[in-house]
């Protein structure tokens, strides 16, 4: 399985490191990992024992700064993971590193400190308090902390306005709708102001609409704050929205890391491929994924008369043309370098076609779709900076497009109302 | 995998399990009762009827006499820390009772209407209202407010006991598992048994009394603070302690005030409770209601004794349901009526 992790490659400490968690349920666990438990599925160890897993195995790099997407479906121990993470739940195997420090080995008020200062969660069930006003609940975490009643009112104001619920103060949590909890539940975890955001599910239960609003606006603050954050969903368009990197679990375990187009792009198995199967891929794969090499890379030094000699090698009738830094110049044809050779050019320059735009190698599938479509060869893409990276051919994006309408038209999805090709 | 194997293993036992499973209960009943009688028929022939428990297994009186001489012991060498207990409670429910008598009638019944009203509701200060103006026409004004006096005393140190209590059990597990049998005891075991070690320790009079309501009325209050505090929803116990509450905070700023409704309910069954004690509790020498009713009944008045016993009924109707209407109260401003 290729699990692509860039760790700490670039040299940074991850903010978050987790290594060989597991999490097991029940009464008599051993506490060492045993070779019996390690082999047996999730369902086998609850017949035979009844324990149940909520996590086998779960190693991932979380790195400053990026929201990090833990998917899967119920059950597959996403709330297990994110508890863990603050302790809430204790691991039974395994180490968790914040900034570097194990906090499996925190005393209880390096725990309370953790808790208080380096963390904030937002709940799946939201976990307000009933007696206290939605203000009160905004403003949880800095009374905690012995902050005093004006400043962290002011504070507890501030981010009720961001999630829209001014005028909602004075209110007590259960006459607010679900929607509407769940943002006071983002709005406590706001006001903490934390290096690290654990969302559990935090827009599952608000409506499409705003949803889509709170995604936007949790991208816009995370431009603002770069904070870390660790998300959790079920809905995997959320999960490519947001995420910059995404995990998928199931029975407690990792089975998929990677960025949102890579996990599109190869899913692991069947599992992965059934979550991604609802998903409009060629909005979200890029060009990248389709690339194939040049097949006639000419330079423009070349005289037409060489052009046409490795043209007519490959069998080709038209090619790519790059200068001497690889960059990429421009598209010619048979007949375009017939002709310049006739007109007696000494390099390709002259045979340059004009009617031939480079694409960029991050633009979505969708999006080259008009693009390419009434084009008859492969067409030249081009890296971030301006180099030759490779063509594509127009067959295989119209083929990845008729793909997904053929699977939308089995079955309708929900999701067709995005990027529309046709 | 051999992790873990049922305790029978081997093909006879569970043959015979299996067979047993296989018939239904009624045939397992009947069949008991039919051995029974055939075993009780037997050993009736045997050893013929009536047949004695075997002098050296009994220990009963060995064991009162052991007791005896405790309760003896405390008395004399503890009366350094019992005295004091006593004159304490003495001196708060005689201050107590001085100033409910202080307060005149009138005074105290616009008062209690009012908070009738407020509390409860219109109806329920009618009835406050009417019915402790019956309580005067009864002429039980004076012993009502000598029983309110020891009720309010005997809730006032339940409360004191139940919460610190409450809170712990509900805290431990183990004080749960150990104070959960004490608690089956002091409710179901007859108060008499308990009265003459009241006396013993406290003497004669109003101590021994609330000492003995006490004992008789504070396990609800215990178990309901302890139940209050424990079914405060997990979820919103994990949520505080996600953003650092040490374990006082937890307690102060979440527990206890969503487990107040619940506590207050044990609060009213306290009160309830010791209200029921007050005829056994004139016996050991406290006054008021209860008193009248138990002299009504030495003396052979039953008109003199029901007077008294509808006097107790109309202050636990409206101690009732006036708690119960502050507990429902709190209630809702807990789970969201908007304010
Ligand atoms: N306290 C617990 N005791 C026993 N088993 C538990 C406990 N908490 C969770 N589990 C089990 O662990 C597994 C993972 O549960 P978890 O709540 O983490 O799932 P999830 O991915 O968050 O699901 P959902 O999407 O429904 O929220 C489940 O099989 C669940 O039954
Ligand atoms: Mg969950």
């Amino acid at each position: 399985m290729a699990v692509s992790n860039n760790g700490t490659a670039d040299g940074t400490q991850p903010k978050v490191s987790v290594r060989g968690l597991w999490k097991i349920f029940g009464s008599g666990v051993p506490t060492e990992l045993t070779d019996e438990v390690q082999q047996s599925s999730k369902a086998e160890l609850r017949e035979d024992s009844g324990w149940v897993i909520g996590l086998r195995d779960v190693n991932f790099d979380v790195q400053p700064g990026e929201t990090f997407v833990v998917m899967g479906l119920s059950g597959s121990g996403k709330s297990t993971l994110v508890r863990t993470l603050l302790r809430l739940i204790e691991p039974t195997y395994g180490s968790i590193e914040v900034d570097g420090e194990d906090i499996l080995q925190y005393s209880e008020e390096e725990l309370i400190e953790y808790r208080r200062t380096k963390t904030a969660m937002v709940f799946q069930h939201f976990g307000l308090l009933p007696h206290r006003t939605v203000e009160e609940n905004a403003a949880w975490g800095l009374e905690i902390r012995g902050i005093d009643r004006g400043e962290r009112m002011e504070r507890a104001h501030e981010v009720l306005d961001l999630v829209g619920l001014t005028g909602w103060e004075r209110y007590r949590p259960n006459t607010l709708s679900g929607g509407m909890q769940q943002r006071v539940g983002l709005a406590r975890a706001l006001a903490a102001d934390p290096d690290v955001m654990l969302m559990d599910e935090p827009f599952s239960g608000l409506d499409p609409l705003i949803r889509r609003d709170m995604q936007n606006e949790l991208l816009r603050l995370q431009q603002q704050m770069h904070k870390t954050i660790i998300f959790i969903t079920h809905d995997l368009s959320e999960a490519l929205k947001l995420g910059d990197h995404i995990v998928i679990m199931r029975d407690g375990a990792v089975i998929q890391m990677g960025t949102g187009e890579e996990i599109l792009a190869h899913p692991a198995d069947d599992y992965v491929s059934e979550f991604v199967r609802d998903v409009r891929k060629s909005s979200v794969v890029t060009l990248r994924t389709l690339l194939e090499p040049v097949q006639v890379k000419l330079r423009m030094d070349m005289s037409p008369k060489e052009a046409m000699e490795a043209l007519g090698e490959m069998g080709e009738v038209a090619g790519f043309v790059a200068n001497g830094r690889e960059t990429y110049a421009g598209a010619v044809s048979f007949a375009s370098l017939a002709e310049a050779n006739q007109t007696g050019c000494t390099d390709c320059s002259g045979a340059l076609l004009d009617d031939v735009a480079p694409l960029s190698e991050d633009m979505s599938v969708s999006a080259a779709l008009p693009l390419v479509r009434h084009m008859s060869g492969a067409q030249p893409v081009i890296d971030a900076d301006g180099r030759l990276a490779g063509q594509v051919s127009p067959r295989s994006v119209i083929e990845m497009m008729e793909q997904e309408s053929l699977a939308e038209a089995e079955e309708p999805s929900t999701l067709s109302v995005g990027a529309d090709a046709n | 995998m051999a992790l873990a194997s049922p305790p029978i293993g081997n093909g006879m036992g569970r043959g015979v399990r299996d067979w047993f499973a296989g018939l239904s209960d009624r045939y397992i009943y009947g069949g008991g009762a039919i051995i029974f009688l055939m075993l009780a028929w037997i050993g009736a022939s045997l050893w013929g009827s009536n047949l004695e428990f075997p002098e050296r297994f009994t220990f009963g009186k060995a064991l009162a006499v052991r007791v005896d001489d405790l309760i003896f012991w405390i008395t004399v060498n503890l009366a350094f820390i019992l005295d004091p207990i006593s004159d304490g409670i003495l001196r708060f429910l005689v201050e107590l009772e001085d100033f409910f008598q202080w307060v005149p009638w009138p005074v105290t019944i616009i008062a209690a209407t009012a908070i009738a009203f407020k509390v409860a509701g219109r109806r329920m200060g009618i009835f406050a209202l009417v019915s402790l103006l019956l309580l005067g026409g009864f002429g039980l004004w004076e012993s009502a407010m000598e029983t309110m006096a020891l009720i309010a005393v005997a809730v006032l140190i339940s409360i004191g006991l139940a919460l610190p209590i409450g809170i712990l059990a509900a805290r431990s597990d183990l004080v749960d598992a150990l104070i959960r049998p004490i608690l089956d005891a002091m409710q179901t075991m007859p108060a008499f048994v308990y009265l003459v070690p009241a006396i013993m320790f406290l003497g004669i009079g109003n101590p021994a009394a609330v000492l003995a309501t006490v004992i008789y009325a504070v396990p609800p209050a215990i178990r309901l603070t302890n139940l209050g505090i424990r079914q405060v929803s997990p979820g919103t116990v994990e949520a505080a302690r996600a953003f650092g509450t040490t374990s006082r905070q937890l307690l102060v700023k979440v527990q206890i005030p969503m487990a107040i409704p619940t506590i207050m309910a044990g609060i009213n069954q306290t009160t309830m409770m010791a209200l029921a004690m007050v005829v056994i509790a004139s016996l050991v020498g406290a006054g008021g209601l209860g008193d009248d009713v138990n002299r009504a009944l030495s003396q052979f008045q039953p008109g003199n004794a029901l007077n008294g016993g509808i006097g107790i009924v109309i202050l636990a109707i409206i101690i009732d349901r006036v708690t119960q209407a502050a507990a429902k109260e709190r209630q809702e401003a807990l789970m969201g009526s908007r304010n």
